[in-house]
């Protein structure tokens, strides 16, 4: 379990290995997974009872990630936990490699095959309502991205959650208000949020998404209430981290160019030598 | 042919004996537990049965997440939604993830009969073949649902089965052993084949009688697992009898008949050769079994198919 300066310093040290696996890979979700990378962190450096030894326990907290497309920010994050060599992530996208640009179980970490848009509730519903029946302890996360809420089957998923009193479920949303085309309240108006979840029968609490402080927070007090299941609006940036990366939607899927891969590794090495 | 149950009874009796088995049992439904006649397992297992409501995309991912916590799971609703609307948690969920539940159609095909085309399930065996992973099955009678049902629950592996609400009556077999992906011999004749599946094995054997009046042998196979399909079976049907017709209650595209046809065409077997199913139109009005009748799905209908096809 990490410390809160440990977990800062881990965050930077995780922006630097996911540009340098989208710069080798030559592709990858560049933007989302900058903004969901400190609630990764926190999941797996402080909240979540899981690791490569428990991960097969029937005990063990599960994590899902609905946003599939920010494989490589899970990954990278696995791979630094010891679910697998960090090495393997040099195949990422190749010819006959389980590392895609979406999670499969042919990762060791990865709980459930995502990549389609609005699945991972749904599922992390059936996860959550086994352990109900079975009187198990464990907690299921799940990350949403804030763009995919348009897909119905989140909000069925969301009214069974509530129907079945699962406050062993945690939905964190990683609200970073940009989808490919834009802003998500231009594309199709989401706002708000909060009420809606609360509506749907979740207890809301709101924070910084890409504060690791606010994360510990808020992720430590699960559930918010007893009998309900707990959402996490988490306000993030898309492209945290990077100057010219952040708030900007081409950034979606962009891969660096040499030259904007040297300024972001220069400006997250600058950030690291801050923390030091 | 002595009547029996509809094969959906049967299916929620099973399920019921399997659930006093096995805790782990969990039925899925989506307000079809009525239509399912899963009534009576609600009101003797009421911790084994899971309700999410009107939403079968819901059904789908929850029934995915709980066999991914070790649950062995039946998602229940009428095919013609689960297929439809919840293909995407079928294929991505299920499939893709290895998560070993048993989607249930229920009233499939054209049971629901003038409901309409909303409430048929004529493209499911087209959609989930294309599915890596799943095994498809649509048992003919009773004896058929409740061997299916049983190994289904056994199976480590997705798979699809669908039943009908009709009343179905008991078949002759010429062997009583059921295997999964392993056809089940009805009627031995060697005139002329019948490879059929579900709801339509009925009727086939109907028209193996009349034919037999005219001194026509017919082979009636009862293919109830489309996927992984028994190829032997379809092969020596193809070289030892003097033609083949395969009946299903399906579009005449993309189900059982032309996964027989893709496989006797690829092996190099010229045969007289007939899908009999729903054509590629509107389907026409009435009950199921008016729009079997009008499709040639009767006793009548397919004695002249064969009569047709072996004068070719």
């Amino acid at each position: 379990m990490l410390t809160l300066p440990e977990l800062q310093r881990k965050s930077v040290q995780y922006r630097k290995d996911l540009l340098q696996l989208i710069k080798t890979a030559k592709a990858g979700h560049t933007g989302g997974d900058l903004s969901c990378l400190d609630i990764l962190n926190v999941l797996y450096n402080r909240v979540m009872r899981v690791n490569p030894q428990t991960f097969k326990s029937p005990d063990h907290d599960y994590y899902i990630q609905s946003k599939g497309h920010c494989a490589e920010a899970l990954f990278v994050v696995l791979a630094d936990r010891g679910f697998f060599p960090k090495s393997d992530l040099q195949t990422l996208n190749q010819y006959g490699s389980h590392y895609i640009g979406h999670p499969t179980r042919d990762v060791n970490g990865v709980e459930q095959n995502t990549g389609a848009l609005g699945h991972g509730l749904a599922v992390a519903v059936g996860i959550a309502l086994a352990g109900k029946i079975d009187r198990r302890d464990y907690r299921v996360f799940v990350l949403l991205g804030d763009g995919e809420l348009a897909e119905g089957s989140n909000w069925e998923a969301a009214m069974t959650a509530a129907h079945y009193r699962l406050d062993n479920l945690v939905a964190i949303v990683d609200r970073n208000g940009l989808q490919i085309t834009g802003s998500t309240e231009d594309v199709c108006q989401l706002a708000p949020l909060d009420q809606k979840f609360a509506a749907f029968g979740f207890e809301v609490r709101r924070c910084d998404g890409n504060d690791v402080s606010d994360l510990v927070r808020t992720l430590e007090e699960v559930p918010f209430r007893p009998g309900k299941p707990s959402l996490v609006l988490a306000r993030t940036k898309k492209g945290k981290g990077v100057s010219f990366m952040e708030n900007v939607a081409k950034w979606h899927h962009k891969v660096p160019t040499d030259q904007e891969y040297s300024l972001a590794m220069a400006e997250l090495e600058a950030a690291e030598a801050a923390l030091k | 042919m002595e009547a029996a149950l509809a094969n959906l009874e049967v299916f929620a009796s099973t399920l019921l004996e399997l659930a006093r088995e096995d805790s782990d049992l969990l039925v899925v439904t989506s307000d079809s537990r009525g239509s399912a006649k899963l009534a009576p397992f609600a009101k003797a297992a009421p911790g084994q049965i899971v309700e999410v409501g009107i939403a079968e995309q819901n059904l789908v991912g929850i029934a995915a997440g709980l066999a991914a916590a070790g649950k062995n799971v039946f998602a229940v609703s009428p095919a013609c939604f689960l297929t439809a609307r919840s293909l995407e948690q079928i294929k991505n969920d299920v499939c893709y993830s290895d998560r070993p539940v048993s989607v249930i159609g229920i009233s499939a095909g054209v049971s629901y009969g003038a409901l309409g085309t909303t409430h048929h399930s004529l493209h499911d065996f087209a959609a989930l073949r294309a599915f890596h992973n799943i095994t498809i099955v649509a048992p003919a009678d009773n004896f058929e649902t409740r061997a299916a049902i049983k190994a289904a629950a056994k199976l480590r592996t997705p798979a699809y089965l669908r039943f009908g609400k009709k009343t179905m009556p008991h078949l002759p077999r010429v062997a009583s052993a059921f295997e999964l992906g392993k056809a089940s011999l009805v009627r031995q004749g060697n005139h002329i084949s019948f490879i059929a599946c579900g709801e339509t094995v009925a009727p086939t054997v109907a028209a193996a009688e009349l034919l037999a009046a005219e001194g026509i042998e017919s082979r009636v196979i009862s293919m109830h697992t489309i996927k992984p399909l028994d190829e032997s079976a379809v092969l020596q049907a193809a070289t030892e009898t003097g033609g083949v017709i395969t009946v299903e209650e399906h579009s005449v595209n993309g189900g059982l008949g032309e996964a027989c046809a893709g496989l006797l065409l690829q092996s190099g077997i010229s045969a007289r050769f007939k899908i009999v199913g729903l054509a590629d139109e509107h389907t026409v009005t009435g009950s199921q079994q008016e729009i079997f009748k009008h499709y040639g799905i009767d006793g009548p209908g397919l004695a002249a198919t064969a009569k047709k096809l072996l004068s070719r």
